[in-house]
């Protein structure tokens, strides 16, 4: 851990039109810190999420990140070739669709070899020595290489993506609802493994989520909004067991007990 | 001949109207001044279907002068239905000179060949592009392949030859064969058997590609860098061929295989027509030629 | 001797909104401290927010006033106030809790669960997996477990895969939520013994112990948490 935060956040906001995405957010993610953000569809998190990803222009607000030769840099003033470079490389973005993330029609090998290719790497028996061991990590059999995405089940596609995105070891990565739409079962799996992932590569990773045993699993920290807002954030295990505002403790009685 | 001119009194020389050809040749010397940028034009509907040329037809008039000899080749023959179509087409509506020799031309029109014989200083070859994008298979998106060429985004391009590899352990892409251009911009060469690369390589010759459906037009300016895209594992390598031309024997050039009979009887010779008689008018003889002269004697 | 952690005026209410807003007063003045080698034991009837305390204490709950100040590396922090971060590197290093429950972690095996605190705190996962071994040895869980994640445990062996997971590290102070509860006679004296050992080690212990007999034999002394309970008035 340094003692420099990695992602500063001040005072974003994004307006669609008179609607509010997201108001007044500002938070710190310091060099392997998980940060959840929690709240129910509309509530902005992806909006956040979106913004912080640069792929989406926020209205106001700054956002900077620490950039690997330490510098602080604003992501708006940032050119597009840039800020491009900087999400193939230093950031991994896991859509919760896998297909909004892979490329379906080229093989798991190629899904994940693109990035190296991506910044030059032109030696083909190491790219796939690469992917083929990423797929191993990421608990993919190894002779599944040549194989396209769409033959993956919805559980090995989300693990195919989170692989394509860590190969270059980035340093910080978002995720959108990475659980979603997976069977209880699978969800585990995948879960065990970013908590793994995260902690043996050091990743800071911003997560947005509606599960709040996600959110409690993954991450250090949490954030929860309602109507565009933050409306509490602080340490994960407090916020979820002595929540103080009502709309907290309305989402940590609802979840459901097994 | 008098007739054929009257009869077309109404048409401009070489078919399109000033402004027209003017709009291209802005393009043209664009595409020229950023060599393998694909530069989008108002292309014509010209009296040809897409898919025959309709691009290349109008590079080709928009840059001739009543003084420039035309060939033009389909699949390196000058005597298929699209290139005698193209030469007719031209002959009449610009009333100029044509030709069949490589030497002898100035402008030379191609639909998937570069000559073998050697391109010099002051010629103009012009390619017929149907797909102009190198990216499109990869990504459709039309904005996001600009964004890529823009900012030089091209790990895509290997993710192709990669799986190539992958599927076929080689890069099996023989045609359209990807290229960077100058050390910026990755072109797609048009569908020129990948044997054609290195020839474009700091070429003598100036080299234009028009795409009519898609509306491009980019260039490839004399002594320009261009190199085929590889790994350094699997390093660009062009066909070769087992045996030289059956017509006129020649080693190192395109071959075209001809099948003979319906007994699995067939035959490789040139696809470069022209390069095939020249060599048989300077004496050069292949095997069939040899055995054809021995039966009919 | 070196005194860890002071509890110093801390109060807690719970406000809960989904009962129209109503306040609980939980604790309020609490004030004490705990000094290297000692294990004081909170005291009182059940309700009365032994838990809650020790929560507090951990971070897990906020406070609405006060300070829980601890030594960290040397430096004093004030957990009621220190943010998140500062909070974790305190629970990574300095401040450990054996929680009642298990939370479980799907798909860990139980070696890995106690294994665990080691690793993140930089060990490397060999040496930290021998003493895991070690640990759950003396805690007489069976072997054949060790590899299996403990959701399927039961409550006694859940219970020892927690405490083997707490008392694996160098913590100076350690917090204890009733460690004993659903364990045999024979285990039960195991905890005993590894309290012991801690104190004699110099560590800080807080707890909770229902159980008479284990009380009387850890505890250097009792606090008595009902004198901070605003219901000794009632």
């Amino acid at each position: 851990m340094t003692d420099a935060p990695l992602l500063k956040v001040r005072d974003v906001s994004k307006f669609y039109g008179a609607r509010i995405g997201c108001r007044n957010v500002s938070f710190e993610l310091w060099p392997g810190e998980v940060l959840a953000i929690v709240g129910e569809s509309g509530s902005g998190k992806t909006t956040l999420l979106n913004c912080l990803a640069t792929r989406l222009m926020p209205t106001s607000g700054t956002i900077e990140y620490r950039m690997r030769d330490g510098q602080m840099r604003d992501l708006a003033h940032m050119g597009e070739a840039e800020r491009r470079f900087l999400m193939r490389t230093d950031w991994g973005f896991v859509h919760q669709n896998p297909a909004d993330g892979l490329r379906m029609a080229v093989s798991a090998g190629a899904n994940v070899g693109e990035r190296l290719m991506a910044v030059g790497q032109r030696h083909y028996g190491n790219i796939r020595a690469t992917a083929g061991d990423w797929l191993r990590r990421v608990e993919i059999e190894v002779d599944r290489i040549d194989d396209q995405p769409r033959a993956f089940s919805g559980g090995m596609r989300q693990r195919l993506q989170i692989a394509r995105n860590l190969v270059t070891s980035p340093r910080l990565v978002f995720m959108d609802e990475p659980t979603g739409g997976l069977d209880v079962s699978v969800q585990a799996r995948l879960l065990d493994l970013v908590r793994n992932l995260v902690h043996d590569l050091g990743l800071s990773a911003i997560i947005v989520t509606h599960d709040l045993a996600v959110a409690r699993l993954l991450s250090h920290r949490m954030m929860v909004m309602k109507d565009g807002q933050v409306i509490e954030q602080g340490l994960t295990d407090r916020v979820l067991d002595d929540p103080r505002e009502a709309y907290t403790q309305l989402l940590v009685s609802s979840i459901l007990q097994v | 001949m008098n007739a054929v001119s009257t009869e077309l009194a109404t048409y401009n020389f070489a078919y399109l109207d000033e402004q027209t050809k003017r709009m291209i040749r802005r393009a043209i010397l664009k595409a020229i001044a950023i060599p393998g940028y694909q530069v989008p034009f108002a292309s014509r509907e010209m009296p040809m279907p897409y898919g025959w040329g309709t691009g290349g037809v109008q590079v080709t008039a928009a840059i001739l002068g009543p003084d420039d000899v035309l060939k033009v080749i389909d699949q390196g023959a000058d005597d298929t239905t699209n290139a005698v179509s193209i030469r007719a087409f031209f002959k009449k509506v610009a009333n100029m000179a044509v030709t069949t020799k490589t030497g002898e031309a100035t402008i030379i029109q191609t639909r998937h060949r570069i000559p073998e014989e050697k391109l010099t200083a002051g010629q103009t070859l012009v390619y017929q592009v149907p797909i102009p994008e190198p990216l499109r298979f990869l990504e459709p998106r039309e904005t996001e392949t600009r964004k890529m060429h823009a900012l030089e985004e091209y790990g895509l391009m290997h993710v192709k030859l990669y799986e190539d590899i992958a599927r076929n352990g080689h890069i099996a892409t023989t045609y359209a064969y990807p290229v960077k251009v100058e050390g910026r911009y990755v072109m797609d060469p048009s569908p020129t058997p990948k044997f054609d690369n290195p020839k474009m390589h700091m070429s003598e010759a100036l080299q234009l590609f028009g795409a009519g459906r898609e509306k491009r037009i980019y260039a490839v300016p004399p002594y320009t860098e261009v190199v085929s895209l590889d790994f350094e594992d699997h390093p660009f390598e062009i066909q070769t061929f087992d045996k030289p031309c059956a017509l006129c024997g020649a080693e190192n050039v395109y071959l075209d295989e001809v099948v003979l009979d319906d007994k699995g009887g067939r035959m490789f010779v040139c696809s470069d027509t022209d390069h095939c008689e020249d060599r048989r008018d300077h004496g050069h003889c292949g095997t069939m030629l040899a055995y054809d002269k021995e039966t009919a004697r | 001797m070196a005194t860890p952690l002071v509890v110093s005026e801390v109060a807690k209410s719970f406000t809960m909104h989904l009962r129209d807003g109503v306040c609980l007063p939980v604790v309020s003045d609490v004030s004490f401290s705990v000094k290297a080698g000692e294990c004081v034991v909170l005291g009182g009837p059940s309700g009365i927010g032994k838990s809650s305390l020790l929560k507090m204490v951990y971070g897990n709950y906020g406070v609405d006033g006060g300070q829980i100040l601890v030594e960290h590396e040397g430096r004093t922090i004030d957990l009621a106030s220190a943010d998140p971060r500062t909070v974790l590197a305190v629970r990574r290093v300095t401040l450990g809790y054996v929680s009642q429950f298990l939370r479980v972690v799907p798909r860990v095996a139980a070696i890995d669960v106690v294994a665990e605190p080691l690793v993140a705190g930089g060990e490397l996962p060999a040496s930290a997996r021998e003493r895991a071994e070690a640990m759950l040895a003396r805690l007489n869980l069976p072997r054949e477990l060790w590899q299996l994640p403990p959701a399927t445990f039961s409550g006694g062996e859940q219970q020892r895969v927690n405490i083997a997971r707490g008392f694996i590290t160098d913590h100076r102070i350690l917090l204890l939520d009733e460690p004993t509860a659903s364990l045999d006679i024979k285990n039960r004296e195991v905890v005993v013994d590894m309290i012991e050992e801690k104190k004699r080690a110099g560590v800080a212990l807080l707890g909770i112990f229902h159980d008479e007999d284990v009380r009387t034999k850890v505890a250097d002394r009792i606090v008595d948490v009902s004198a901070f309970s605003p219901r000794r008035a009632a």
